[in-house]
């Protein structure tokens, strides 16, 4: 008799437990407006659900004078783990005749990066930061690497004295 | 011959070799298991690793000590922030690095965290091994929240390189504590959904109670700790036995079973979840102000010496060794990673068992297989 | 259905159309062929919906939208799906069985097709009429298996094999209870013919009237025909956690296509008979009670009203039975895939112990206190 109660008893509750996980795809299926979480992703490219603090892609800072802060120290060169960035300086002559490293070509390999922020950690200046770009995907893999420096940009004056703030 | 009548124990059979993996809906990533089958019945286990190898331990030799960070990651991917606290200790360690009370808070609520995202994927991931598919996507529903506050206070979602030595990268956003607070509010709503739809489910708990029975005898000699050693009755939780970064002051149980089967695994690491959350409640509440990171210099160097620090990962004590012999790159970089370890115990749970058995098993173990391979 | 409009009368109407300008043979001929393929385009259509259902239904009991690119609401979808797998190689590996390779597919689909012939998709509405109705489709059924085993010894695969090995074990052990749940139907109604069974049911579906050894039937046959579809948390057959995809895994291209289809028309015939044999097939709606408020309401189920009515408006009752037939079919099929995707999958061991230690002695044990019933005359 125990035997059969026990065994009943074990039917009942499998039902039960069943029935339970039953009613909870059930609630899914019939309020899907509530439960459902996917993105219709190039639908809403508009008014994406990207954090602006991602970082998705190194950029170098410019102002609207097209003047950048990079003093070409390369410590960010050296900071970055994958050697995603080649820092190309070039020697000019100043007004007073002495000689001056200033930045050619900052060259970045997004398609190294590893999104780690140790540059932006390294620069001294703040001259560059991550920006929230998501859809960096393209044919061409040579088309990822970049030159951040705008052409004709140059080195904003006062960065040389303003030393970096902890934020 | 022609007479002969041939018994059932007389018939020829033949055990065959099947491959599971490389590639294989189960085994989550590159491992290739070589199974001897007898019919359904596993006769042994022979796991292949390698597949996944990226010298990791070897790239740290020719990096720096703050960018063997990032590699960090890429081990144990689903908990990222763990595996950078863990070098992040080290170095501090060695060091002597002093870190901020605040930073210490905020590495413990994203180590907690982290240690949320990885087992609500796991939950998932092991219904659906186990045949639901469904509660994966509640899985990652539930970790996408996660990930979501990841990426608004860190900037990455997966691999995040936030925690470093002397602190955090940055600070977090001013509204990361009711952000928070209300997430950890829905986790708790959607642990019931797992009761309902998994815990209390009469097939699941037919599928996994007394199957692949680990005894505690066995996890000491194997090596396995963590979750998968908890459920044998082994106490092994790093966060007790060697506390780190203020684990010491938090109140919080370790989870420990001893039913040594895959359900009392399920059991742990249900309970684990809840701990976390307990763990992140408590520091909420009063999060330390002031700086979030230490300023080092560009260059880091370690004293000359060795040094062992290890934490304990969503998966297990988790180790670094490291051999400094005074310049910026360490001379030797060695991680002891708790799958590696847990491997180990595939073999002696699953003899003997039914090849589906197989796969709960190495579900339950929780593998992630870049963390074995490195 | 009184004194309407029936099929058999459209059917005669067209039998007596062709027989006035053709030879019997040529109209035995064309009434076959015009049969046949309506009731495969009729199929066919079942599973286009059915796909498009599962889809749906998987999506949103697991938070997403399922198909929602190709046409309005993703409806479109299956076309996409069946245009590429039209367009793809059917891959055959080196070392299979060129023939049962090609074959199994083909033959799988040939065996369930087969099935349907003694279906009553409406009063008249039926393929073949014939007085062992119920046992035609039990014996067709239980073939079904050898295209598995076919499949899965001819890829030359392990995972296929172990597949079809598992489907074998599955589908013989299942249809024992799956057939005695039929049997206490068929005991019940006095009937093998699908068309009798149904209309025996005209006073109260079988589930409502036949007592709770009906209800058990009901259950049983539910859960062996599940399991006999290879359908989760019974889909041993293709466990993708363990076998990849179980006996098709080297199928590719539109052979791997026709098991997909089979698939679901194996669910679409045992939806048909589970609803022909308890829930009264075609026949609306019955309160088997008697008091005036289920008078009335069985009187409006069996469209009394609309016989007053001018006689074209009795043509719209032709789709009745169908929306009854197809609603139960497909309400059936909804909960064969809300089981898919709610449960876990059992172990081999599991499976066949739920049905030798529990499905077989429940159904025997049913179907002699069924037995009891009707001798002592207790059941309407
Ligand atoms: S984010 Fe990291 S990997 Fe990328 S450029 Fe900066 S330092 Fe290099
Ligand atoms: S970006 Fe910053 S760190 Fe890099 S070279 Fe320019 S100033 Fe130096």
């Amino acid at each position: 008799m125990k035997a059969l109660y026990n065994y009943l008893k074990e039917v009942a509750f499998a039902f039960v437990s069943l029935a339970n996980g039953l009613l909870l795809t059930l609630k899914y299926f019939v309020t899907p407006w509530k439960s459902i979480i996917t993105e219709n992703y190039p639908d809403n490219r508009d008014h994406p659900s990207v954090a602006d603090e991602f970082a998705g892609e190194v950029i170098l800072i410019h102002d609207e004078n097209n003047e950048h802060k990079c003093t070409a120290c390369t410590l960010c060169q050296m900071a970055c783990p994958n050697n995603s960035i080649q820092i190309i300086s070039k020697q000019v002559e100043t007004e007073d005749g002495k000689k001056k490293k200033v930045l050619d070509q900052w060259v970045y390999h997004l398609e190294m990066c590893t999104f780690c922020k140790q540059c932006i950690d390294a620069c001294p200046q703040d001259a560059i930061k991550m920006i929230n770009s998501y859809e960096l995907s393209c044919f061409d893999r040579s088309t990822l690497t970049k030159v951040l420096n705008r052409p004709g940009s140059k080195l904003k004056e006062k960065a040389k004295v303003t030393p970096k703030v902890q934020e | 011959m022609e007479n002969q009548t041939v018994t059932p124990s007389e018939l020829k059979t033949e055990e065959f070799v099947v491959n599971i993996g490389p590639q294989h809906p189960a085994t989550h990533g590159v491992l290739r298991v070589e199974v001897t089958l007898d019919g359904e019945t596993v006769k042994d286990v022979l796991p292949h690793l390698g597949y996944i190898h990226r010298g990791i331990e070897k790239m740290t030799e020719s990096l720096g000590y703050k960018q063997s960070i990032f590699l960090t990651s890429r081990m144990d991917y689903l908990s990222a922030h763990i595996n950078n606290h863990l070098c992040a200790l080290a170095i501090e360690k060695a060091a002597q690095i002093e870190v901020p009370a605040r930073a210490k808070a905020i590495r413990i609520i994203m180590d907690e965290l982290q240690r949320l995202t990885s087992h609500e994927l796991w939950w998932g991931s092991c219904a659906m091994d186990i045949g639901a598919v469904t509660p994966f996507f509640l899985g990652f529903r539930d970790r996408e929240r996660i990930l979501e506050l990841f990426e608004q206070n860190t900037g990455n979602r997966l691999t995040m390189s936030y925690i470093i030595p002397g602190g955090v990268m940055n600070d977090v956003r001013p509204d990361f504590v009711p952000k928070l607070k209300a997430l950890l509010k829905s986790i708790k709503d959607y642990r019931k959904e797992y009761d309902q739809l998994i815990t209390g489910n009469y097939i699941f708990q037919h599928r996994t109670q007394g199957i692949g029975v680990l005894s505690k005898e066995q996890a000491i000699s194997l090596g396995c700790t963590g979750p998968t050693a908890r459920a044998s009755g082994l106490s092994c939780d790093i966060r007790k036995l060697y506390p780190y970064d203020g684990y010491e002051k938090l109140d919080f149980k370790e989870v420990i079973d001893y039913g040594c089967d895959n359900w009392a695994r399920y059991v742990v690491r249900m309970e684990e979840m809840s701990q976390s959350i307990h763990i992140i409640e408590q520091l909420l509440d009063n999060l330390p102000t002031g700086d979030y990171r230490t300023k080092l210099k560009g260059v880091l160097k370690l004293p000359a010496g060795e040094y062992y620090q290890r934490v304990e990962s969503a998966r297990g004590e988790l180790g670094v060794y490291i051999v400094s012999d005074g310049g910026a790159k360490p001379y030797r970089m060695k991680f002891r990673t708790p799958c590696y370890s847990n491997l180990g115990a595939v073999k002696p749970i699953s003899v003997g068992m039914k090849i589906a058995d197989l796969m709960a098993n190495m579900a339950t173990i929780d593998l992630v297989i870049p963390d074995m391979d490195r | 259905m009184i004194s309407m409009i029936q099929f058999s009368d459209v059917t005669t109407w067209i039998h007596q159309l062709l027989s006035s300008c053709m030879a019997p043979w040529l109209v035995f001929l064309i009434e076959l062929v015009v049969a046949a393929v309506a009731a495969v385009v009729a199929l066919l259509v079942c599973v286009i919906i059915m796909v498009y259902m599962e889809r749906k239904v998987a999506g949103h009991m697991q938070l997403r939208h399922g198909p929602n690119r190709v046409g309005w609401h993703g409806l479109c979808q299956l076309f996409a799906d069946i245009i590429k797998l039209l367009l793809k190689e059917s891959f055959t590996p080196t070392r299979a069985d060129k023939l049962l390779f090609t074959v199994a597919p083909v033959l799988s689909l040939c065996v369930s097709l087969l099935a349907l012939a003694p279906i009553s998709w409406g009063p008249g509405l039926v393929l073949w009429n014939t007085n062992i109705g119920v046992l035609f489709v039990t014996a067709i059924s239980s073939m079904g298996v050898i295209g598995i085993l076919m499949a899965g010894w001819s890829s030359n695969n392990k995972y296929a094999l172990l597949g079809a090995m598992r489907s074998g074990a599955q589908i013989v052990s299942y249809e024992l209870s799956a057939g005695l749940s039929i049997v206490t139907i068929v005991a019940l109604a006095g009937t093998l013919n699908t068309g009798g069974i149904i209309e025996s049911q005209a006073n109260g579906w079988w589930v409502l009237k036949g007592h709770l050894p009906a209800i058990f039937a009901f259950i049983i046959y539910i859960i062996a025909s599940t399991a006999e579809c290879n359908r989760a948390p019974f889909d041993l057959a293709e466990a993708e956690s363990e076998l990849t995809a179980g006996y098709h895994t080297e199928y590719s291209g539109m052979q791997f296509g026709i098991f997909y289809l089979n698939e679901y028309i194996n669910m679409g015939v045992v939806a048909m008979i589970a609803s022909t044999l308890f829930l009264g097939g075609w026949q609306p709606f019955y309160l088997p009670f008697d008091f005036p408020l289920a008078h009335a309401f069985n009187d409006i189920m069996a469209l009394k009203f609309m016989e007053t009515w001018p006689a074209w408006i009795s043509w719209v009752s032709l789709a009745w039975p169908l929306v009854w037939f197809f609603g139960k079919l497909f309400l059936i099929i909804f909960f064969m895939m809300w089981f898919r995707w709610t449960f876990p999958r059992l172990r081999i061991d599991q499976l066949l112990k739920l049905e030798w230690k529990y499905l077989l002695p429940l159904s025997i044990v049913n179907l002699v206190i069924v037995a009891l019933f009707i001798v002592l005359g207790l059941h309407f």
